[in-house]
C-alpha cells in the first residue's frame, strides 16, 4: 500500500480497540517467565556448547601473538576462535568496528577470541588462559582535545547536511541587542540495558539459524550474511522477546557473529552471552558532545539569529552524533546555522541511544533557551511560545504537519502549577532542601519506513499477524494486536502476534521512535488486503462491507468472519510504503517537560520531587503502553541529567565504569512522581493510523529542564553533564 | 572462575585450621561480594571452606552491657534487631543505606567488613593493580579517581573500603574476636582491624592466615543521637562519595567517623575534641595531611558541609 495522500476516515477511526488503554497482551508471559528469550531457547537445540568472550586488553594497537594451548587444553574446551582463524570476514553494512578484532585492535574489549566449552564455567575459565600479547599503539581518545582537528562529517543530519545556513547569521547575531553564546557537554553515556547482548547459533549445513536479542531482524540477517560470507536466504534470525535496547541493539553484535564461528567450528549450537563487563567497551554507546550554542534575539524576546554547532568523535567510517537536528526545526528566526564536526578517535564505536541527535541536542538547547529566557527577563514558557512556528524555518513553504507545542506548554505549565515558581533563583526553600521547578520544550522527529506483515485467517475466525517487528519492551505485541483487531472486526484474544523473525515479511522494526506508527502501518496494509479477500470470499462489494463482533456485514446481510475461511486459511500479507508528504510537510512530535527538585542545601544532593511530560504526538494507539514508554524515557532523562557517564580513562583509552556499578542509571528511589498527559491530536500526513512516535519524545528535554530546575533552585548554571553534586558544591550557598 | 574445592566447617577451629592447612583458601559466607570477585579471577582461592555452619548467628547480650553480634548475623537482622536500633542507631542506620534488600539478607555482619575495595582498576584485571597483583603498579593513580581516598592513602594505592556498617562500628569502638588455627582467640579493636594501603594494598586486615572472625562486640550504649549520612549521586544502591557516621551528645561533644575517603574507616580521635566548635574545626583535623587529587578535592569540603549538617540535625 501506497501512501501518498493524507488518510482519510478509515476502520482505525472506529477506536473500538485502538487508543484504548489495554495491558500488554505478552504480560502473563513474561510474569510467569515464559516468554522466550535469547539466551533460553532450551528446546530448540539439544546440548548447546558455551562460548565466552575474550576482550582486547588494549585501545589500539595490534595483538603481537596469541597462546590458546593453555586454553585448548583445559577441561571441556571444544574450540577457540580467533581472526586467525576465523576464516574470511566481512564487516556488516551497520558496523564501523569489526566485531573479531585481530591482529589490529579497534577499541577496548573489542573481541578477540571466543571459547566454546561443555558448560559456561568452563569457558569462562578457560577464557581466562587465553595469553594475548599486544603491541599498544598511541591512540586518540579524548574529545576536548580532538575538537581542533575535528573535519566535517562525510554525512549525518536529518537529511545528511553536516551544515545549514539560512540568511546571514553572524550579521544578525552580531546586531542583536540580547546574545547567549554558550557551550555546553554531554558525556559519553551507555544503553545499560538489563538483558545483555544474547545468541544461540545452530548451523544445518550451510544454513545458520540464529536466536538473538536484536532490533532490527533484516539488518541484522543481511549483516549476519556480509560477515559471514553466506547468502542472505541461508541466514535465519529469531528474536521474539528482548529485554531492553535503547539502540544497543539495532545492529549486529559481537556475540551473534561469535556463536555462529562458535558453533561452526564446535559443529553443535552455541550460546553465547556477553558478559556485563564487557558491555560497556565492546558494544556500541552514545558519543559524547561539545556544543556551541548562539542566539540573538530582539528586545520583545523574537529570536533573530540562532547558531548550533556540536562535536562529537568516532571511529574511522563513524558517523556524529546529530546534536544540531533539532535547531532547524524548533523556533523560529530568519538568520540560522547548524554545523557538526567530527573527530577521529579510537574509543569504542559510537551509535544510536535513546533518541540519538536530538536527546543530547536537546540537553543543550533547551539549557540555551532558558538562559536566553533569563536575558530577556521572560518566563521559559512564553519566550518559547514567542518563537514558535507552524512551517519548518529553513522552509517557509512547508508546513508542520500537526504542531501543538505552545498547547503542551501551556497546559503543562497550568497542570504542573508553573505560576508558582519563583523566577529569581535560589529563594525556595523547603527544610534542608533548596527547591526548583525548571521546563523545557520536547521535540522530536517522526520518520517513515516502509513496513510490512502477513495476516492469516483461520476457520476459527483467528487472526494471525506474522511480521519481522520487534517488541523491545515497549508494547508492540499489543498494539499490533489492536490494530489487527480494529481492521479485522474481532476481539483482542483473537488474535495472536508474531514478531522477530526473518521469515517474516520485512518491518521498520524498532529503533527512532518509527516502530509503533510504520510496524502497525504495514499490518493495517495487510488487513486490508485481508479485508479484500474475505469480502470477495463471502461475496460482498468490499467498499461497504463493516467488520465488526466477529461478523462482515453489509446491508441486511451479515456473515460470520470465520466463514471466509471454511475451506482453508485466507493469507493477505502487503508492506506500507510512503510517498512524499514527509517531504512537503515536516512531521514532528511535540511535547513539554515540567520537573520540580529539590538540592539538598549541605551536600548539594539533588533529588526529584515530580516530573510531567506533556506530549502532541499524533494518535496514541495504547494510552497505557505509550504512558510506559513516556515515563521510562523521562527516567532516562534524569539518569542523563544526574549521573549517566561513561568515563574515559583518557590515558588507556576506555571506559573505565564498564559495569552497573560503576554506570549509574536511576532506581525507584530516584523517581517519586511521573505524570503524563497526551494532548488529543491525529495526524493524516503521518500514515493511515494517523499516528506518530512517542517515546523517544519523552527522553528529548527531560535533562535540560532538570538543569533548568537546578539552576532555579540554587543559581548555579552548569552547563557540562551530569550535573552531579561536585559541580554545584563550590558554588553553593553556605548551608 | 578457576575450579576449586570446598568443604563445609562444623566448628570454628576446625574451619580456621582448615584454612591454615590450604595455601589458598578462603572462608565464604554470604559470598555477595566474593563470588562476584571469583567469577572475574580478581580472587582465585583454591578452596573454599563454607562456615554459614557454624552458628554465630546470634546477637546476645554481654556482662558489661554491650551486645556480642555473631560474625554470621545478618546484615537485615543485625539492622532490624530491637536493641540495635535503641542503643545502636547509628550501626543500624549505616546498615540500612548499604547495598540493598537482597544483598543485606544475604550479607553478613564479619563478611561486611572484609569486603573489598569497588576501585574500577581493581576490577579490570587488564590494569595494573597492586591489590589485586602486588608489584604491577596503580592504574587509578593519574586515571579516574572521583571515587578515592583523600587520605591515608599511598603511592601504591588509592583505593577506599566500601563499607557503610564499618563506619557505624568504628564510631562505636566495637572490636572483632577471632579464633585462630591454632585455637587461640583473641580482640581486635576495630581502629586496628583494616589497614592503610602502604606499599602491601593486598595486605588490608591485621588478620593472620586462617584467622576467623566469630563475632563483633559493641561496648555498652553510649546514648547521644546517632545520625548516619550517606552522600551519593542517586538516592539509593549506590557506594558512598563520602558518608559521615556522628554520635552526639547533648553537650556538643562526641564521635565521629567518615566513609568514602580512606582504605579503612577514618576516624581521628583528636578531631572530636574539636566537635563544640563546629564542623569545620572538626573537619580540619580530621583530614589533616589530606592529599586528594584535582578529581576528588570535593571530597574535603562535602566532608566538612555534610558533617556541618548532621551536627545540625543532632541540635535538633
Amino acid at each position: 500500500m501506497k501512501f501518498d495522500t493524507p488518510a482519510t476516515t478509515n476502520p482505525i477511526d472506529q477506536l473500538k480497540i485502538i487508543g484504548h488503554a489495554t495491558s500488554r497482551i505478552d504480560g502473563p508471559l513474561k510474569a510467569t517467565g515464559r516468554a522466550t528469550y535469547a539466551y533460553e531457547w532450551h528446546d530448540r537445540a539439544v546440548k548447546p556448547a558455551y562460548g565466552y568472550i575474550v576482550g582486547s586488553a588494549i585501545a589500539k594497537g595490534r595483538i603481537a601473538s596469541m597462546d590458546l594451548s593453555r586454553a585448548k587444553a583445559a577441561p571441556g574446551v571444544i574450540a577457540i576462535v580467533t581472526a586467525e582463524n576465523a576464516g574470511k570476514l566481512g564487516k556488516g553494512t551497520h558496523n564501523t568496528a569489526k566485531l573479531l578484532g585481530g591482529p589490529e585492535i579497534d577499541h577496548y574489549h573489542q573481541a578477540v577470541a571466543v571459547v566454546v566449552a561443555e558448560t559456561f564455567e568452563q569457558a569462562r575459565a578457560a577464557a581466562e588462559l587465553v595469553q594475548v600479547d599486544y603491541s599498544a599503539a598511541k591512540g586518540s581518545f579524548d574529545l576536548s582535545a580532538g575538537r581542533q582537528s575535528a573535519a566535517e562529517p562525510p554525512g549525518g543530519g536529518v537529511d545528511g547536511q553536516p551544515k545549514t545556513s539560512v540568511g546571514d547569521f553572524a550579521g544578525a547575531y552580531e546586531a542583536a541587542p540580547v546574545q547567549l553564546d554558550a557551550t555546553y557537554t554531554t558525556p559519553d553515556q551507555a544503553h545499560a540495558m538489563m538483558e545483555p547482548h544474547a545468541s544461540m547459533a545452530a548451523w544445518d549445513g550451510d544454513r545458520l539459524t540464529l536466536w538473538t536479542s536484536n532490533q532490527m531482524i533484516a539488518w541484522t540477517t543481511g549483516d549476519v550474511a556480509k560477515t559471514l560470507g553466506l547468502p542472505k536466504e541461508n541466514v535465519r534470525v529469531i528474536s521474539p522477546f528482548i529485554g531492553g535496547g535503547f539502540g544497543g541493539k539495532l545492529f549486529l553484535r559481537a556475540d551473534a557473529v561469535l556463536a555462529a564461528l562458535g558453533a561452526r567450528a564446535a559443529n553443535r549450537p552455541v550460546k553465547v552471552a556477553l558478559q556485563r563487563p564487557l558491555m560497556f567497551n565492546n558494544t556500541t554507546h552514545r558519543p559524547a558532545t561539545i556544543q556551541r550554542i548562539r542566539i540573538g534575539a530582539d528586545r520583545n524576546g523574537k529570536i533573530t539569529a540562532i547558531g548550533h554547532e556540536s562535536w562529537s568523535g568516532n571511529l574511522p567510517e563513524g558517523r556524529p552524533e546529530t546534536a544540531v537536528n533539532q535547531t532547524r526545526l524548533l523556533y523560529a528566526g530568519e538568520n540560522r546555522m547548524t554545523a557538526m564536526r567530527l573527530a577521529m578517535l579510537d574509543l569504542p564505536e559510537g551509535n544510536a541511544m535513546r533518541a540519538p541527535g536530538e536527546a543530547p541536542g536537546m540537553m543543550a538547547l533547551e539549557i540555551a533557551m532558558d538562559e536566553m529566557a533569563e536575558r530577556l527577563g521572560l518566563d521559559p514558557v512564553e519566550f518559547r511560545a514567542r518563537n514558535d512556528t507552524q512551517v519548518d524555518p529553513e522552509h517557509p513553504n512547508r508546513p508542520f504537519s500537526q504542531r501543538q507545542l505552545v498547547e503542551c506548554m501551556r497546559i503543562g505549565a497550568e497542570r504542573f502549577g508553573w505560576s508558582k515558581r519563583n523566577a529569581e533563583p535560589g529563594r525556595q526553600r523547603d527544610g534542608r532542601w533548596l527547591v526548583g521547578m525548571g521546563m523545557a520544550a520536547a521535540f522530536r522527529n517522526n520518520l517513515l519506513m516502509k513496513s510490512g506483515a502477513r495476516v492469516r485467517l483461520d476457520r476459527q475466525g483467528r487472526v494471525t499477524v506474522e511480521t519481522d517487528m520487534t517488541d523491545i519492551g515497549t508494547g508492540s505485541y499489543t498494539i499490533i494486536a489492536q490494530t489487527a483487531a480494529e481492521m479485522m472486526g474481532v476481539p483482542l484474544d483473537k488474535v495472536v502476534v508474531r514478531l522477530g523473525d526473518s521469515s517474516f515479511p520485512v518491518s521498520a522494526g524498532s529503533g527512532g521512535q518509527f516502530g509503533a506508527n510504520n510496524s502497525t502501518s504495514g499490518v493495517y496494509a495487510a488487513c486490508v488486503k485481508l479485508r479484500e479477500a474475505v469480502t470477495q470470499k463471502l461475496g460482498f462489494n468490499s467498499a461497504d462491507a463493516a467488520f465488526a463482533d466477529g461478523q462482515v456485514s453489509s446491508g441486511n446481510r451479515s456473515v460470520p468472519l470465520e466463514q471466509a475461511a471454511s475451506d482453508g486459511e485466507l493469507v493477505a500479507e502487503d508492506s506500507i510504503e510512503y510517498g512524499d508528504l514527509a517531504k512537503t510537510h515536516q512531521q514532528s512530535t511535540f511535547g513539554a517537560h515540567f520537573v520540580e527538585l529539590g538540592v539538598d542545601a549541605a551536600t548539594a544532593e539533588i533529588r526529584v520531587r515530580r516530573m510531567l511530560a506533556v506530549c502532541a504526538a499524533g494518535r496514541i494507539l495504547n494510552p497505557k503502553t505509550a504512558r510506559s514508554q513516556v515515563i521510562g524515557a523521562m527516567t532516562m532523562g534524569v539518569g542523563a541529567a544526574l549521573m549517566e557517564d561513561l568515563v574515559v580513562d583518557k590515558r588507556a583509552g576506555f571506559f573505565v565504569n564498564h559495569d552497573l556499578a560503576g554506570y549509574e542509571v536511576p532506581v525507584h528511589a530516584d523517581i517519586p512522581h511521573q505524570d503524563t498527559i497526551f494532548l488529543d491530536e491525529t495526524d493524516p500526513m503521518s500514515s493511515p493510523m494517523k499516528a506518530k512516535g512517542i517515546a523517544e519524545l519523552g527522553i528529548c528535554g527531560v535533562a535540560a529542564a532538570l538543569a533548568n530546575a537546578i539552576y532555579n533552585a540554587t543559581g548555579i548554571r552548569v552547563r557540562d553533564y551530569p550535573i552531579t553534586l561536585d559541580k554545584l558544591l563550590d558554588h553553593m550557598p553556605n548551608a | 572462575m578457576k575450579s576449586f574445592t570446598y568443604e563445609k566447617a562444623n566448628s570454628p577451629a576446625a574451619a580456621a585450621s582448615a584454612a591454615a592447612n590450604h595455601s589458598n583458601a578462603k572462608f565464604i559466607a554470604g559470598g555477595t561480594n566474593l563470588l562476584d570477585l571469583m567469577k572475574l579471577e580478581i580472587e582465585t582461592p583454591a578452596h573454599l571452606i563454607d562456615v554459614n555452619g557454624l552458628g554465630f548467628d546470634k546477637i546476645e547480650p554481654t556482662s558489661d552491657g554491650g551486645l556480642r553480634i555473631g560474625a554470621l548475623v545478618r546484615n537485615t537482622t543485625l539492622a532490624a534487631d530491637a536493641r540495635i536500633r535503641r542503643d545502636y542507631g547509628l550501626l543500624s542506620r549505616a546498615l540500612l543505606a548499604g547495598a540493598s534488600g537482597q544483598l543485606r539478607n544475604r550479607a553478613t555482619t564479619a563478611g561486611n567488613l572484609l569486603q573489598r575495595t569497588r576501585c574500577p582498576y581493581f576490577y579490570d584485571t587488564n590494569q595494573p593493580c597492586n591489590k589485586r597483583k602486588p608489584g604491577s603498579g596503580c592504574a587509578a593513580i593519574g586515571g579516574v579517581t572521583r571515587q578515592h581516598a583523600v587520605i591515608g592513602a599511598s603511592e601504591a594505592c588509592i583505593a577506599t573500603h566500601p563499607s557503610d556498617m564499618a563506619i557505624a562500628m568504628r564510631a562505636l569502638d566495637a572490636t572483632v574476636q577471632t579464633v585462630r588455627p591454632d585455637g587461640s582467640t583473641r580482640d581486635i579493636p576495630i581502629a586496628d582491624l583494616h589497614r592503610l594501603p602502604g606499599d602491601t594494598p593486598h595486605i588490608e586486615t591485621t588478620l593472620s592466615s586462617g584467622e576467623l572472625i566469630t563475632s563483633v562486640t559493641l561496648p555498652k550504649p553510649v546514648g547521644g543521637t546517632h545520625i548516619y549520612r550517606k552522600v551519593r549521586d542517586r538516592a539509593s544502591y549506590a557506594f558512598a562519595l563520602v558518608s559521615v557516621g556522628a554520635i552526639v551528645q547533648r553537650d556538643g561533644t562526641g564521635r565521629v567517623a567518615v566513609g568514602g575517603v580512606a582504605h579503612k574507616p577514618w576516624r581521628v580521635e583528636a578531631a572530636e575534641a574539636e566537635m563544640p566548635r563546629g564542623a569545620k574545626a572538626v573537619t580540619a583535623r580530621l583530614l589533616e595531611g589530606a592529599r586528594p587529587t584535582k578529581e576528588n578535592a570535593f571530597k574535603l569540603s562535602l566532608v566538612e558541609r555534610t558533617l556541618g549538617a548532621v551536627l545540625t540535625e543532632a541540635k535538633g
